[in-house]
């Protein structure tokens, strides 16, 4: 244990404000696993590997010497499509089963994704240069990389546009309306097929945003996608679904939960940290749970 | 009746068709020596897996195109079976088993990593096989009292150490303090370890000991650390993913340590990935082509660089070069052993002692090469943003020298 980050008050700034810039990020894609879970009942455990792939268009645009960041306007665009392929292939037959049926499927998709990626692009570990510079403040003591700040506004960003679009837009009413009783909609002449497509898809292309994004902010690897997935889901398990103030809250409090256990525990601890945060939450609400059933009785 | 009777002709028919199908992978065929070898061709070592196979391969052709091995008389050509292993411990001791007892297989080559080559050493050691390793460091590996494991390469905790003997020397003999960074695989735990003796023995003293995780992306806490307590020496140690991560991460926030020493920078492709940014980097490596060891089938390291460029199209990192030198030392031990007889071929193994263009090999009891020192090279970039690594410590093959202390992001 190191408390070297309560002796020095700017480390405890510094570890809020990257907490916060992360888990900006973190609810991004979280917004996206909230959606299609609320909508379709499907827990993705692909998440992480939609991101991952997500990355990589990106980085390939870097590539070729396109500015990453162009990324967080091409990537959703092709992971758009990707989703509505997956859905057709897959996700469609096990939508109306059981979850245990889905997350199997989406299990499987993302060992097969991995290995697609691996195959496709190469183990090595890779990343997109901003060269965005960098922020500091208070004196020089506190330093944010731009490219952190730039993911946390364009995550903002789409978190807004996304909003309204589910707010104003026929197919975003059609999504509401499917997520609150997908039968009555279906009877009201909602095509729900077409709405689970589109939420699939808007689901991968938020997560090709965030992915451009991580390339640009850190570093992508094929095998890289599952501590994405787990932290989207403990942010979904906290926020609870279609709550979208509540994913950016516990989004971001989760980042500077992850910041102060790195700096407390140890790097090595961060992603431990986050699996003991969820289980002491599940166990809480169960805890609650029960006693609201006894009061009941 | 009949019935058994077709039953029995259908299995003796299997068994005479499998035993001839093995037959035809046996040790020695005709004039070819065959070696196995579980490489990583997917899953997350597949980059290095390949690098391995072209040094192997690069190798190969070589020896049977320049006369191939001498023994008894006769001239017998390598030929290696090869499995992928997926990057899995489990898979590559599986795939161990196969090769030796289905494939037949009396002499083996090693897989690439240290994790992957403690799977395979307990089934090659089982059996008696000889095995020659270019991939696997980690100390653990020479401390069992394997008797059929040899290992090309000087072990992991060798690779930094160096390093801060050479902070201490421009330190003008004086101890200095270190922040280190490791992550928690058996090949980074043996590089700390060598640090800690380097710091016990010099007198320093470390200031940060961060384990990092191995899906690290993020080591900004390890790095506002290191701000805060300004050592004079930061020592990472991540595969390939730590190297990215750190200079990433040091450029950003603007992290300014006199000495910044890693590993896998070459494997992590740093200075064209990182361009500037990882300009002052110390790196350790097994070798550089600038080092002047000569054999007589790759020449030196030069035209070694020059040969595999050509064939494969791309630089060799050291991972192709060690295993390269892995194939010379089986030539070598073949022929002095003058027999296949795997006690005798283990015991001219130990009795190595020959120099190759990638340096000089001679194993300890434990297997590891004890006559080759590491290297350390700084990335240096021109003023138009084109990098080289090059070679400062040790002295005898240093090609430039060493700029120290890194001067601080303001200045650059």
């Amino acid at each position: 244990m190191d408390f070297m980050v309560f002796q020095y008050p700017m480390i405890s700034v510094q570890a809020c404000l990257d907490g916060i810039l992360l888990g900006i990020l973190f609810a991004l894609i979280a917004y996206g696993m909230a959606l299609q879970w609320g909508v379709m009942n499907i827990i993705n455990i692909a998440q992480g590997d939609l991101v991952i792939l997500g990355g990589y268009i990106a980085y390939f645009m870097y590539l070729y010497g396109i500015h990453p960041a162009w990324g967080v306007i091409v990537s959703p665009i092709i992971m758009f499509f990707v989703g509505i392929a997956i859905y057709k292939l897959v996700i469609n037959k096990v939508v109306d089963r059981d979850l245990f049926i889905s997350i199997l499927a989406t299990f499987g998709i993302s060992i097969l994704f991995m290995q697609l990626m691996n195959f496709a692009f190469g183990a090595d570990v890779v990343l997109a240069n901003s060269d965005y510079g960098t922020t500091m403040l208070f004196n020089n003591n506190v330093v944010l990389p731009n490219s952190k700040i730039f993911s946390a506004f364009i995550s903002i960003l789409f978190a807004i546009c996304l909003v309204i679009y589910m707010k104003k837009s026929k197919l975003g009413r059609a999504i509401r309306a499917t997520a609150q009783n997908a039968r009555a909609a279906k009877i009201l002449g909602v095509d729900t097929e077409k709405v689970y497509a589109a939420t699939f898809g808007i689901n991968a292309a938020l997560c090709g945003v965030a992915g451009a994004l991580i390339s640009i902010t850190f570093t992508i690897h094929p095998y890289m996608g599952l501590p994405y997935t787990i932290r989207s889901f403990m942010i979904v398990i906290i926020a609870g679904l279609g709550n979208l103030p509540g994913v950016a809250m516990s989004g971001m409090g989760l980042g500077v939960f992850e910041e102060f256990a790195d700096y407390i525990l140890g790097t090595e601890f961060r992603i431990g940290s986050v699996f003991l945060l969820l289980v002491l939450i599940l166990v809480y609400r169960r805890f609650k749970l029960s006693r609201k059933r006894e009061y009941l009785k | 009746m009949k019935i058994n009777k077709i039953i029995i002709s259908f299995i003796s028919a299997a068994v005479i068709l499998l035993s001839t199908s093995v037959a035809s992978f046996a040790k020695v065929v005709g004039d070819k020596i065959v070696l196995g070898a579980a490489i990583s061709l997917t899953g997350k070592y597949s980059s290095n897996g390949v690098h391995t196979q072209n040094g192997y391969n690069m190798a190969v052709d070589r020896i049977n195109s320049m006369g191939g091995v001498k023994v008894g008389g006769k001239t017998y050509k390598f030929d290696i079976i090869y499995y992928d292993d997926e990057s899995n411990p489990k898979r590559a001791a599986q795939l161990a088993e196969r090769l030796i007892s289905q494939d037949g297989v009396e002499f083996m080559l090693g897989p690439y990593s240290s994790g992957l080559t403690k799977a395979i050493a307990p089934v090659t050691e089982k059996y008696g096989v000889p095995m020659v390793e270019a991939n696997g460091a980690s100390r653990s590996l020479f401390t069992k009292g394997y008797k059929y494991l040899f290992a090309v390469l000087a072990p992991a905790n060798l690779y930094l150490d160096v390093a801060i003997d050479l902070a201490v020397e421009k330190n003008n003999g004086k101890p200095v303090t270190v922040a280190m960074a490791f992550e928690q695989d058996a090949f980074s735990q043996d590089v700390r370890l060598g640090v800690l003796e380097a710091i016990k023995r010099t007198g320093s003293k470390q200031v940060i000991d961060d384990k990092l995780p191995k899906e690290l992306n993020d080591m900004a806490a390890t790095l506002v650390k290191v701000k805060q307590m300004k050592p004079d020496v930061l020592v990472v140690s991540g595969h390939t993913k730590g190297a990215l991560t750190a200079i990433r991460q040091i450029s950003e926030m603007k992290v300014d340590v006199p000495m910044l020493a890693m590993t896998h920078c070459d494997a992590a492709k740093l200075s064209k990935q990182h361009g500037k940014n990882s300009q002052y980097a110390l790196c350790a490596s097994q070798w550089h082509k600038t080092l002047t060891y000569k054999d007589d089938f790759f020449k030196d390291g030069m035209t070694y660089d020059a040969d595999f460029t050509k064939e494969f199209g791309y630089a060799p990192p050291y991972q192709a070069a060690e295993s390269s030198a892995a194939l010379l030392v089986f030539k070598d031990a073949f022929e002095r052993a003058n027999s296949f007889d795997q006690k005798k071929v283990r015991d001219a193994l130990a009795a190595t002692n020959m120099q190759t263009f990638y340096g000089n090999i001679k194993f300890a009891s434990g297997g590891q090469n004890v006559d080759k020192p590491m290297v350390l090279f700084q990335v240096m970039c021109d003023d138009g943003g084109k990098c080289e690594n090059k070679v400062v410590a040790p002295t005898k093959w240093a090609s430039a020298k060493l700029i120290h202390p890194i001067p601080s992001w303001s200045q650059r």
